[in-house]
């Protein structure tokens, strides 16, 4: 009985004190690593990321998956800076723009898998390609935008001590973290998604509206990822066709590193803010290292990965050993 | 009655698409003879398919068994970043400082991709996880370990002996067209001359029989996504040795889409089970067939990325019993 | 008493055959009205009907003299009508009182008020009479507790009609008397519950009365006292016990030898417990006994499919290390699985290719059969077992259950097994393909190959079978040799009488 509770406890207690270790590791080894302006940066320099992984982690709770974040990223950022940049629209409704056509790609994936039964990777795979060939159609080349209002976005910023900062990306990925652990814990969408991850089939005989939630969840997802593409936009200042390349393994990564179980049911939007500060922790470690290139970074994350998927197998083995026992 | 084949629904789209060329573009069907070698726009969908056929017969396994390989774009960049390092030997590079060994870059290249399906199969054969995200996790750290082999850069070099596995032609076609029918010939025999294809049929339909009738279902998958790497190091070869160069951020990106859609458009169901290699062929010509059209219509490759992904999308349903249901039923009504 | 729930001349066919006719069935208020039958009588597809999975095609169902119509098991469980099933349908991951109430929470501004939530969860489980703490994930629960939080949430729609289908099927004795408290508590605030169960003695302890069916169509309505175990297990099976003492006569085959096939005391957690068994060549062991008896789990332990826990298993006087069921087919023993779709055919696949698959299998992947060798193989045996229609290349799943069940019997004729487990070799075909199936297997046992044999009709075990394990609540409860086979030395040990 107790190892069920650890199924449930375990993935999030390895990752806090994997998240701890490593924060004080990196500490120890680069003096100025433990301070209020490198954490800030921290959250800063992966606040889109964060954003796309707070939609994908619901994904991943009901036992699905959503490859199409990266090239959503992409091709939000893209149209943002079209908007601005060519058709002259105002930043704030050309920054909405994505965000709901991010939520209409998300409706699209989630009547295919929900409503005709295909499978939720092939469904997202060509949503992948269908959003970076939107993306590239819109632009090939990388657009800056120059615009007073939002160079007031990405100028903005709010000044902490010690030279730390907190800015416009920075505020929506806590606002969005909030909004998702609400969503998660406190909604009958959110816990539907869990019921749906534990087991679909009897959701189904409960009464509970598993289609209709499905499809707010893939909607959600593209929702996140349209907004994760903003944020990039505001970041960088400028809109780029390939930029989100990739994105989707981080995204899956600091999922599942924050102890959500891939298989659905178990985790938390929480367990996902721990899984994107373990991400940051290694990415900003290896620029402090200078002599690690930059792709080290995605292979740390792969093996990082691929460690707690190995855990994760290990813990569900041991849970049902103890139950057929 | 005989039975038609399960792909002859793509060879008449096939033949459908290559008619609208013969009234609509002129000269498509020309054909000439220079330095004992033929050219042409047929000749050169051919050429064009071969890396999408070489992944496609890989994949039409990895399909056949229930499972799907999102990595064999990375594993081309991978094979690519070994073959071109063993013969450019860049600085800064894990194969500087040695003599340009020309012999060994396509071998040990073949050998890295082959490790990379090992490495997929031991994921989801050995330790079941989903096929999905085992091979997902090549697909992308993949790309980073071939940016690690070429230390980020783009790999160029100059060998005209390797390069004519891309660019020269033997008896007048070009050399991946031999390739690929050559894999083909292998893999046919390899699977149909040996009780290998039964294996994976079963293995892919019913699961839960073939562990009853004593199948080891571990092996089998171990095999086909290690087939698949190894095809999808054949492929990354032929694109290297074409542009003379690796560029791992580029090489083999999105043809894993292409390959799924060229196995299923080829009959085999992606639910696993009859797979039909020869029909995932005709698939990946069906698709290089399109590509060529679109091009020389004039429209930007952008759109043919988002054309496939309708068509995939499109296929997948018309395969979904549930879907043709629905659709039956509403064409009745 | 007025009836609480009343279906008159319901009827279901499936693909033209009629799994349901013209059945009658009524429940009145604070009663437990249990429906008794074995495999393919009808007991499910009757459930399904009420409870709205299926639609019937014929009859009336009134609830409380209101005609009812449910269209699917949501507007079953509005209507009043809910069930609990012996998977229990509810979701591990979350707590019991989301289990509970989930759909239905108490929501304030700010979401789902817990505290609330918490509060109408105890209140419903005090209902029951169960104290456990609802915030606890009820993946954490035994079996039997997460029934009744089944049945908790089944109550909490108001429910007028219980269904509860098998739940004692993974229960212990202590777990089987706390749910049928909750039963008899149930009954006395006017509940009707259907009850269903293979397992006699729960049936006479909890019941009022109780409907056989058989084959599809209803056998009878007795009340529970006037009814003794021998006459309700005769009128399950069909067959009047006291009529039928004629023994069948097999001719013996002389016992040649070692026994190829010896279990001693085997047993498997939550499976089955302390069964021997032994199995010498020309014998044909018929395993006797109710749905749910145990019947199954055994040959599968004998197979190699699931793992024995404690026991031994001996083939040919030596235990295998790792036994699984390819050294059960090295070995010579085979299996035909009661569950043709899911762990027979490979339904994409041509006859041909489902017949020499397992002969293919023995060669290993290298040496392939030639094309006309399978060819040759399949066609002989399409031949011998009269398998229609005549033609080896078409996929078997577009063949009837009787052809594909004798194709799937060529596969492991193709091996020449030496022992062949048969579960329910012959449920769900016509009677031609019964008759030849049984007759072939006949014959190959006084050719010296020997069988264990499951069915639900005695008749066959009594017309076919050496020796008889009756089996009852997955213990074997008796050995039955020579003349002292019959059906009614079969009925009473069932029964237990």
């Amino acid at each position: 009985m107790n190892r069920t509770h650890l199924k449930e406890r375990l993935p999030v207690l390895i990752t806090t004190s994997v998240f701890v270790v490593m924060t004080l590791a990196a500490g120890l080894h680069f003096p100025n690593f433990l301070t209020l302006r490198v954490l800030g940066n921290l959250l800063a320099d992966n606040a889109f990321l964060g954003v796309v992984a707070v939609g994908l982690t619901f994904v991943i709770l009901t036992g699905g998956i959503d490859l199409s974040v990266g090239s959503m990223v992409g091709l939000s950022s893209i149209m943002a800076a079209k908007l601005v940049s060519s058709a002259h629209i105002h930043p704030l409704l050309a920054l909405a723009a994505p965000l709901a056509f991010g939520a209409f790609i998300g409706w699209v994936h989630g009547i295919l898998i929900s409503k005709y039964g295909l499978p939720p990777f092939l469904v997202t795979l060509a949503g992948l390609f269908f959003c970076r060939g939107v993306a590239l159609r819109i632009s090939h080349e990388s657009l800056q935008i120059d615009h007073p209002f939002f160079n007031a976005l990405t100028g903005w910023s709010l000044s902490l001590p010690g030279k730390a900062s907190i800015t416009v990306p920075t505020v929506v990925f806590i606002l969005t973290i909030a909004v998702g652990m609400w969503l998660a814990k406190q909604t009958t969408f959110g816990r539907t998604v869990y019921a749906i991850g534990g087991n679909a089939a009897s959701a189904r005989l409960m009464g509970l509206p598993v289609s209709r939630t499905l499809v707010l969840t893939y909607m959600l997802s593209g929702l996140c990822s349209g907004l994760g593409g903003a944020l990039f936009t505001i970041y960088t200042s400028s809109g780029n066709a390939i930029s989100g390349t990739g994105l989707e393994l981080d995204a899956i990564a600091a999922v599942v590193i924050g102890g959500t179980l891939l298989s659905g049911g178990y985790g938390s939007v929480f367990g996902t803010l721990l899984g994107i500060g373990i991400l940051g922790v290694v990415q900003t470690a290896i620029t402090f290292q200078g002599t690690l290139s930059s792709w080290w970074t995605r292979i740390v994350i792969g093996s990082l990965l691929l460690a707690f998927m190995l855990v994760q197998k290990g813990i569900e083995s041991a849970a049902n050993r103890s139950r057929s026992t | 009655m005989k039975r038609l084949p399960n792909w002859c629904w793509p060879a008449i789209v096939l033949a459908a698409v290559l008619i609208f060329n013969l009234v609509l573009t002129p000269g498509f069907f020309h054909l000439e003879i220079r330095d004992g070698r033929i050219y042409g726009s047929l000749i050169d969908i051919l050429n064009r398919a071969a890396p999408v056929g070489l992944l496609s017969l890989g994949m039409t396994l990895v399909i056949a068994t229930g499972g799907v390989d999102l990595s064999v774009g990375a594993i081309m960049a991978i094979a690519g970043a070994v073959a071109a390092g063993l013969i450019a030997r860049p600085s800064e590079t894990p194969f500087a400082g040695g003599a340009p060994s020309l012999g060994l870059a396509a071998p040990l290249a073949l050998v890295a991709a082959l490790f990379c399906g090992v490495f997929n199969g031991v994921l989801v054969a050995i330790l079941e996880f989903q096929p999905i995200v085992a091979t997902l996790l090549l697909m992308v750290a993949g790309r980073g370990a071939a940016q690690l082999l070429a230390n980020g850069q783009i790999v160029t070099f100059n060998a005209p002996g390797f390069a004519m596995l891309a660019r020269g032609a033997t008896l007048g076609l070009p050399n991946p067209v031999w390739l690929l029918l050559i894999a083909l010939l292998v893999f046919n025999l390899g699977t149909r001359a040996t009780a290998l294809g039964l294996f994976v049929e079963a293995t892919g339909s019913n699961p839960t029989a073939a562990k009853v009738v004593g199948i080891d279902a571990r092996k089998v998958k171990l095999v086909a996504y290690a087939l698949s790497g190894l095809c999808a190091g054949l492929a990354g070869l032929v694109i290297t040795a074409d542009i003379q160069a690796a560029d791992a951020n580029n090489s083999g990106l999105y043809l894993e889409l292409d390959a799924i859609l060229a196995v299923a458009v080829g009959g085999t169901a992606l639910s696993g089970g009859r797979f039909s290699l020869v029909g995932s062929l005709v698939g990946a010509l069906l698709m290089q067939a399109l590509t060529t059209t679109i091009l020389t219509r004039g429209v930007t490759p952008e759109t043919t990325l988002m054309l496939k992904a309708a068509v995939v999308v499109l296929v997948c349903l018309l395969q979904e019993p549930k879907f043709r249901e629905s659709f039956k039923r509403r064409v009745r009504a | 008493m007025a009836s609480l729930l009343e279906v008159r001349g319901m009827g279901k066919r499936f693909l033209g055959v009629a799994a349901l006719e013209n059945v009658d069935f009524d429940l009145v208020k604070g009663e437990v009205h249990t429906l008794m039958g074995e495999n393919g009588a009808g007991k499910s597809t009757l459930i399904k009907c009420l409870t709205g999975v299926y639609q019937p095609e014929s009859g009336t169902t009134q609830l409380s003299g209101h005609e009812i119509h449910p269209r699917s098991p949501d507007e079953a469980v509005r209507l009043g009508i809910s069930t609990v099933y012996q998977e229990v349908n509810l979701v591990p991951n979350l707590s019991v009182m989301e289990n509970l109430l989930l759909g239905r929470e108490p929501r304030g501004p700010f979401g789902i008020q817990w505290r609330k939530l918490q509060k109408r969860a105890e209140a419903a489980m005090m209902r029951l009479g169960v104290e456990i703490d609802v915030r606890v994930r009820l993946g954490n629960l035994s079996i039997a507790h997460q029934q009744m939080v089944a049945i908790a949430r089944a109550l909490d729609v108001s429910a007028q009609v219980l269904v509860l289908d098998e739940p004692t099927s993974s229960l212990d004795a202590d777990e089987v008397a706390a749910l049928f408290a909750i039963i008899r508590k149930l009954k006395s605030e006017g509940i009707g519950i259907i009850f269903v169960s293979h397992f006699l003695e729960q049936v006479f302890e909890i019941s009022d009365r109780v409907t056989v069916l058989r084959n599809g169509q209803k056998v009878g309505t007795w009340s529970i006292s006037e009814l003794t175990r021998l006459e309700l297990v005769s009128q399950m099976i069909g067959r009047d016990a006291t009529e039928l003492d004629r023994a069948a006569t097999l001719e013996v085959v002389e016992n040649s030898g070692d026994p190829i096939l010896q279990a001693k005391g085997i047993s498997k957690r939550g499976s089955v417990s302390d069964i021997s068994l032994e199995l010498r060549a020309g014998e044909t062991l018929g395993l006797a006994g109710l749905l749910g008896s145990g019947r199954t789990e055994v040959t599968r332990l004998l197979y190699g499919i699931d793992s024995i826990d404690s026991g031994s298993l001996q083939i040919d006087g030596s235990q295998p290390s790792r036994y699984r069921p390819m050294t059960a087919i090295q070995k010579g023993i085979g299996y035909l699985s009661e569950d043709r779709k899911g762990e027979g055919i490979f339904p994409e696949l041509s006859v041909r290719e489902n017949i020499v698959i397992l002969e293919q299998v023995k060669c290993g992947w290298l040496r392939r059969m030639s094309p006309s060798r399978q060819k040759e193989l399949a066609d002989d045996f399409i031949v011998r077992l009269k398998i229609q229609p005549p033609d080896s290349e078409r996929a078997i799943q577009f063949l009837s259950g009787g052809n594909q069940q004798k194709a799937l019997l060529a596969r492991w004729l193709a091996v020449e097994p030496r022992l062949l487990l048969l579960d329910e070799p012959t449920r769900g075909i016509d009677v031609g393909a019964k008759f030849e199936i049984m007759s072939l297997v006949e014959s190959m046992r006084q050719s010296g190959s020997s069988f264990v044999f499951i069915s639900s009709e005695l008749a066959e075990v009594v017309r076919s079978c050496t020796k008889v394990i009756v089996m009852r609540d997955r213990h074997s409860i008796g050995t039955l040799e020579g003349d002292a086979i019959t059906e009614s030395n079969i009925v009473q040990e069932i029964a237990g009488s």
